[in-house]
């Protein structure tokens, strides 16, 4: 699987020796004191946007879930509540939503007389969360429903509660179907973090254009950065298709 | 009848515009078996479904053990666990075992403790003759069997009243005859039953009341044997002779 990244470096490594001195590796060249201090400062952003992504995705997965219930009332108010937050905000695109909540939230706040403060870190993990958490409702919708209904009827008739048969009988079955694109909203997640970069988070995609800046090398740079994220995002997948095996292999379904 | 388990008093249902239930009337008393028959769409399920509130009537009354069906959810859920339900479908949970099956609903709608939930689990298991298979998973059985389990899930919350929806039409028909048999013994031990099928032989063996249902209505109310040997309708003969047939 890190067949490709490796292709990738070497096409990339092949290409800068072989120009006509465009490109200039030394900067991240690991074999050099400053290169090896330029790659440590890029790679230690990786802290930052793993955080920012995990804690982003378990607040949307409980937002979503939470959103997404009201849809399956029977209640006409319930279910418009359910549709109107998720239309409002999944049409609202991520950086303005991450400016207002950098930039204006805080005057909300004071002007509730609340002074909460909302750094680069809670501010990008909000708008992440928040703008995802729509996504994560209309999945939750979609696998709950693809549940069928004689299920809830004899959770019903054998006396459980709607807590209880959501807990112990729709949610159980629907999280095998939930679960794939739940794992990409969460790739989604991590690419989206690097918007972060922008209100001074310093992640990958900030380390990186801090770099820039003092090495004015942005095509080596930014082409470190890409693998970076390609490096994250091929670990996550990994991740998510253990975790399927081992749900399948458990023969619950 | 004042000691009626159930009683249903003038009930009418419309789905949207469509008058599903027509003026049903019709009580079931304790130990009581009704058989309800009738051609598909004429609403048996809707009538069963309603005396456990799956289905919501608009007019009419319906009682259970003299206390009417409100919307109230608290009295929703308390019939709901003592009305059991059988269903063309099983409606097996699929991720639970067969045993996890039957110790849900006495575990957590009624508190019992594991130890006695399991223990009661492999009694009823015992009773529909399927004490082995409380390990495997619903979807390891054969139709009669999960429909067997799902009786013994039902008999688990100790029901006053079992209510069944065709439970063998979804069936092979070798696979009929071992569901038939368990609910046969359930008549012989006096559990009240209300039965949609078109098994006329176990009618005839176990039912007290027979109830023809056409379009909605209820058209014919009698006993098995007036009910087999004379019908009064000409759309209950006509129903009769085509099912006999078969
Ligand atoms: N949820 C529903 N919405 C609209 N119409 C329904 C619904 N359920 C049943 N019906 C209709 O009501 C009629 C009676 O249905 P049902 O009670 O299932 O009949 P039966 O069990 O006798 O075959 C049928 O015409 C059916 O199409
Ligand atoms: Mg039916």
């Amino acid at each position: 699987m890190m067949k490709p990244i490796f292709a990738l470096l070497l096409l990339l490594g092949v290409a800068g020796c072989s120009s006509s001195g465009n490109w200039g590796w030394y900067v991240i060249d690991p074999t050099t004191k400053s290169g090896w201090i330029n790659i440590k400062f890029l790679v230690s952003g990786m802290g930052n946007t793993i955080l920012i992504s995990v804690i982003a995705a378990a607040i949307s997965i409980i937002v979503g879930l939470i959103v997404a219930l009201p849809g399956q009332s029977s209640k006409r108010g319930w279910r418009i509540v359910n549709r109107v937050y998720v239309e409002f905000i999944r049409s609202i695109p991520l950086l303005p939503m991450l400016f207002w909540v950098f930039y204006g939230l805080p005057i909300v706040f004071k002007s509730m007389g609340l002074d909460i403060p909302i750094d680069p870190f809670w501010g990008a993990v909000i708008t992440l969360a928040v703008s995802d958490s729509a996504f994560t409702a209309e999945i939750y919708r979609s696998g709950i429903q693809s549940i069928a209904k004689g299920q809830k009827e004899a959770a019903q008739t054998i006396g459980l509660n709607y807590y209880q048969t959501m807990r112990y009988v729709i949610l159980p079955q629907a999280i095998r179907r939930i679960l794939p694109p739940l794992a990409n909203q969460f790739i989604y997640i991590v690419k989206m973090s690097a918007f972060a970069s922008v209100i001074g988070m310093q992640e990958l995609t900030r380390r990186a254009n801090e770099l820039v800046v003092t090495e004015y090398r942005p095509l080596e740079l930014y082409s470190l950065l890409i693998v970076e994220y390609l490096v994250l995002v091929l670990i996550i997948s990994a991740g998510v298709r253990w975790l399927e095996r081992r749900m399948g292999s458990d023969e619950r379904h | 009848m004042t000691d009626a388990m159930i009683e249903l008093v003038d009930v009418n249902k419309w789905f949207g515009d469509f008058h599903v239930l027509k003026n049903i009337n019709m009580t079931v008393g304790a130990g009581e078996k009704v058989v309800i028959c009738g051609p598909s769409g004429s609403g048996k399920s809707t009538v069963v479904r309603s005396i456990n509130r799956l289905e919501e009537h608009q007019k009419g009354t319906i009682r259970f053990n003299g206390a009417e069906l409100t919307n109230d959810p608290k009295s929703v859920a308390s019939i709901q666990g003592e009305i059991g339900m059988v269903f063309q479908q099983f409606n097996l949970f699929p991720h639970l075992s067969v045993l996890e099956n039957l110790t849900l609903g006495p575990i957590k709608a009624r508190g019992l403790e594991r130890s006695k939930a399991v223990e009661r689990a492999r009694h009823y298991l015992e009773r529909v003759r399927i004490p082995d298979q409380a390990d495997k998973l619903p979807s390891q059985l054969s139709g009669g069997q999960q429909q067997r389990v799902a009786i013994a899930r039902s008999l688990c919350m100790e029901p006053k009243v079992l209510l069944f929806d065709e439970p063998t039409s979804a069936l092979d028909p070798e696979m009929i005859s071992e569901v038939l048999d368990v609910m046969v013994e359930l008549a012989q031990d006096g559990m009240t039953m209300v039965v949609v099928t078109h098994e006329m032989g176990f009618a005839r063996k176990v039912a007290d009341k027979m109830v023809f249902m056409d379009q909605g209505e209820i058209v014919e109310q009698s006993d098995p044997q007036a009910f087999f040997a004379n019908p009064q309708t000409e759309r209950c003969r006509t129903f009769l002779s085509q099912i006999l047939q078969h």
